[in-house]
């Protein structure tokens, strides 16, 4: 608990100091565009959290968002109108894929880090051979609304990330499943003594987290109106980072969705903050380490107490 | 007075006001088995870590061979010649017998960090023909077993010149003939004048080994005995703090239907060809030793692993178990053998705990209902009483027979016809350990079929109205309450003297 706090202290802190320092930060504008520019790693960040509380990791989102990308791209590129279509077989293909690295590791035993390392580069290469390399142009309007629109002052990525914590949080707390989860990454050989079907739950993990990663790649190029085989290189780490800034365990059965959420946030508002000062691009990869390590170690020191 | 080689006297320490040693005394002579009992929470671990130099006393002082001192931490302790062989071992796997044992300290070319492999061989080989060790310096420690790792930490203090050796519950995870071995080895250990404070639960041990005993109780010091002038009732009573009628409380329940009927289950190499059934009302015995494949007939019956062949019938239907959740279905509850790593979610609350397995109950589709929830656990702990602070609280931070209630409660939760018990007391304090009898007991009394593995024998005794003995995968006897003796059981057990 006491953590939690410490994080959103850490979250208000950060704002407070940059509306000091900087005339812009506190502008609606301005934090619209920060909740824009998050929701994309926020979407990733709340099925990653789902991944690593089970104890697991999924490296391999960057490339699912591609294959999504790519896949709902050329759907509307031939027929405009077809969003519906293009969000359902994009994200269907990231979660069939999320599927087979969940079974890779439930059923063939092999350790999350590494199937989905495999999936990281297997998944890459389906996104290239679909396009042969070369990104698909976006010129439907229904499809750029989902991550150029406005409803009312709110950018609709904000909206679809807003839904998806919702959703999630309800799975998480609300459902057996959600339980399930926490139980898996507390203790695998209980859970499954006390009757849990692990390898089940397991494999629906990662095929959540599949079907979060397409999403993330739908709106990521509807936003850059381009179907992007290289796209969402990286992504994965940004996502790791807000969940362990969150205050979820690696080690899986510790951690909660709104140390998730905030973790995003601080990761959104210090880049936004740094933008706005002009600090060097490579000045705030150093920064953003800097955080990350801070945040484990502070988790460390509170777990010791 | 020279004989006497540790003094403690007025060992107090507090943590937040509570405190956890007062005024607590210990005395160790040369070369004497010195056991240290009490239930969990007397302050036995603390005093251990004191002496160890882990924690620092508020109060009192040490005299160690005659002279005062100060532990001020655990290389202190080891300088002294104190060393604490820990309940968890910590070898490391992939090094040999002889690097294990030098480690930190190899024997070098003068001058160099090379090491005199020769040397360092030839001083483990002396080590180890002493203790009449069977593996060689160079073999690797992963491959040893868990009796084999503990003797070699016991070499490992011996070669620094131990002169006092502390034991904490050294065989929990001993079969019985590596236990043979252990005390084979303390009695050297005496021989040699090093003396031993040895902590454990388990009473045979208690009085096969020991010379004298010290009680605390409440982090106090109830009293210390000759072994020889002791009995097991009088030394609990010492730990309660109250007399116990019977710890064993066994009552005639009513023997009905059928419940379970296990045929010829068989899963190579663990055990074959096991045939035996259990009625409402009964408890079931399973003794055996360690390794007898008592606890893989359970996992195999539970759907943890998969059995070869066999049959098994619950009230008189064949039914199919592939998975746990199958056997759960079917009304079969496991109370397995190792809380932590089978039993429980340690980084869970009380409740989410308590209904991991019955969350099906409990649910509207997929959701969980928070109000049937807390009702069934209330429902639950009206019966069971579980020393918490409140329901939120880690399992973790429980007591180990405060956790193993949660895992009782949990598995009564699924209502099942059959419960399965494996080793249901173990690491248990005496107190706990009544409690739990009394609540198998009443449930039997209830009409719950009840099957209990245990190597306890006294508690395979007391509390079953049959026995089955099992050996080397097989069942080698079954006999009724009170038709056999320990004796007879080890005997049976061992089997025409065909020992692994």
């Amino acid at each position: 608990m006491m953590r939690k706090y410490g994080l959103i202290a850490i979250l208000l802190g950060a704002v407070v100091i940059l509306s000091l320092v900087s005339d812009t930060f506190l502008t609606v504008t301005n934090l619209m565009n920060v909740l824009r520019q998050v929701s994309i790693n926020g979407i990733l960040a709340v099925g990653m959290t789902f991944i690593i509380l089970t104890a697991g990791i999924d490296l391999s989102i960057g490339s699912l968002m591609a294959v999504a990308a790519v896949i709902a791209t050329s759907i509307v590129a031939h027929d405009p109108g077809a969003v519906g279509w293009a969000l359902l077989a994009g994200v269907a293909a990231s979660g069939l894929l999320g599927g087979v690295s969940g079974t890779m590791s439930a059923k063939l035993n092999v350790a999350p880090f590494v199937a989905t390392l495999a999936m990281m580069t297997i998944a890459r290469g389906i996104a290239l051979i679909y396009t042969n390399g070369r990104p698909i142009v976006v010129s439907s309007d229904p499809f750029k609304f989902l991550g150029q629109g406005y409803i009312g002052p709110i950018p609709v990525p904000v909206l679809i990330f807003i839904a998806v914590t919702a959703v999630m949080g309800i799975v998480l707390y609300k459902t057996k499943f959600g339980r399930y989860v926490y139980a898996i990454g507390g203790n695998e050989n209980a859970s499954k003594i006390s009757g849990i079907r692990v390898d089940r739950v397991k494999i629906w993990v990662y095929v959540i987290n599949g079907f979060l990663a397409g999403l993330a790649g739908i709106l990521l190029s509807s936003r850059i109106s381009s179907g992007q085989p290289n796209s969402g290189m990286g992504y994965e780490l940004d996502a790791i980072a807000a969940v362990v800034i969150g205050g979820t365990s690696l080690f899986g059965g510790r951690g909660s969705l709104l140390g998730t959420i905030v973790g995003v946030l601080i990761i959104g508002v210090i880049n936004n903050g740094l933008n706005l000062l002009d600090v060097s691009s490579y000045w705030q990869q150093i920064i953003k380490g800097l955080i990350i390590a801070g945040a484990v170690i502070l988790d460390q020191r509170a777990k010791r107490n | 007075m020279s004989d006497i080689v540790l003094q403690m006297r007025g060992i107090t320490k507090s943590y937040f006001g509570v405190k956890a040693l007062d005024g607590v005394s210990l005395e160790v002579r040369k070369g004497e088995v010195h056991a240290l009992m009490g239930e969990n929470g007397a302050g036995k671990s603390t005093l251990m870590k004191i002496l160890s130099g882990l924690v620092k006393p508020d109060a009192g002082e040490i005299e160690f061979e005659g002279s005062q001192v100060q532990i001020a931490d655990p290389q202190a302790a080891l300088n002294l010649g104190i060393a604490m062989i820990h309940q968890e071992l910590n070898p490391i796997p992939e090094m040999t017998v002889a690097e294990n044992i030098f480690l930190g300290r190899e024997p070098r070319y003068p001058g160099t960090p090379f090491i005199r492999r020769k040397q360092l061989e030839e001083q483990t080989r002396r080590l180890l023909e002493e203790f009449q060790f069977r593996a060689g310096p160079n073999t690797k420690v992963g491959t040893l077993s868990v009796a084999q790792k503990q003797m070699l930490e016991i070499i490992k203090a011996i070669s620094y010149n131990a002169k006092l050796i502390i034991m904490d519950e050294p065989t929990s995870a001993l079969s019985e003939n590596e236990v043979k071995t252990l005390f084979q080895t303390i009695d050297r250990l005496k021989k040699q004048g090093v003396p031993v404070v040895y902590i454990s639960h388990r009473m045979e041990e208690i009085f096969s080994i020991t010379d004298r005993i010290t009680v605390l109780r409440d982090g106090k010091l109830i009293g210390v005995r000759n072994t020889g002038d002791t009995e097991v009732d009088g030394l609990i009573s010492m730990m309660v703090g109250r007399p116990l009628d019977a710890i064993y409380p066994k009552e005639d329940a009513l023997i009905g239907e059928t419940v379970l009927e296990v045929r010829g289950l068989t899963r190579l190499p663990y055990f074959k060809d096991i045939s035996f059934s259990v009625k409402q009302g009964e408890i079931l015995g399973i003794a055996g030793l360690m390794g007898a494949g008592r606890s893989e007939v359970m996992r195999a019956l539970f759907g943890i692993d998969r059995a070869d062949g066999g049959e098994v019938l619950m009230s008189g239907e064949k039914i199919r178990i592939k998975h746990p959740s199958d056997a759960i279905r079917h009304g079969i509850a496991f109370v397995t053998e190792d809380r932590k790593e089978l039993g429980l979610v340690l980084s869970r609350s009380i409740r989410e705990n308590m209904t991991l397995a019955s969350l099906s109950r409990i649910s509207a589709g997929p959701f969980v209902s928070r109000s049937a929830e807390a009702a069934a656990c209330d429902d639950m702990l009206a019966g069971i009483r579980i020393k918490m602070n409140r329901m939120e609280q880690e399992v973790l931070t429980l007591s180990g027979g405060n956790q193993q209630k949660v895992v009782i409660a949990k598995w009564l939760l699924t209502s099942p016809k059959l419960l399965i018990l494996d080793e249901p007391t173990r690491g248990i304090d005496v107190g706990a350990k009544a409690e739990i009898y009394r609540m198998i007991s009443k449930l039997a009394r209830e009409g719950l079929a009840i099957v209990m593995v245990s190597s306890e024998l006294p508690e395979v005794l007391g509390m079953s109205d049959r026995i089955l003995v099992m050996g080397e995968g097989e069942i080698r006897g079954e006999f009724l309450r009170g038709e056999i003796t320990q004796e007879q059981i080890l005997e049976c057990a061992l089997g025409g003297g065909r020992i692994a």
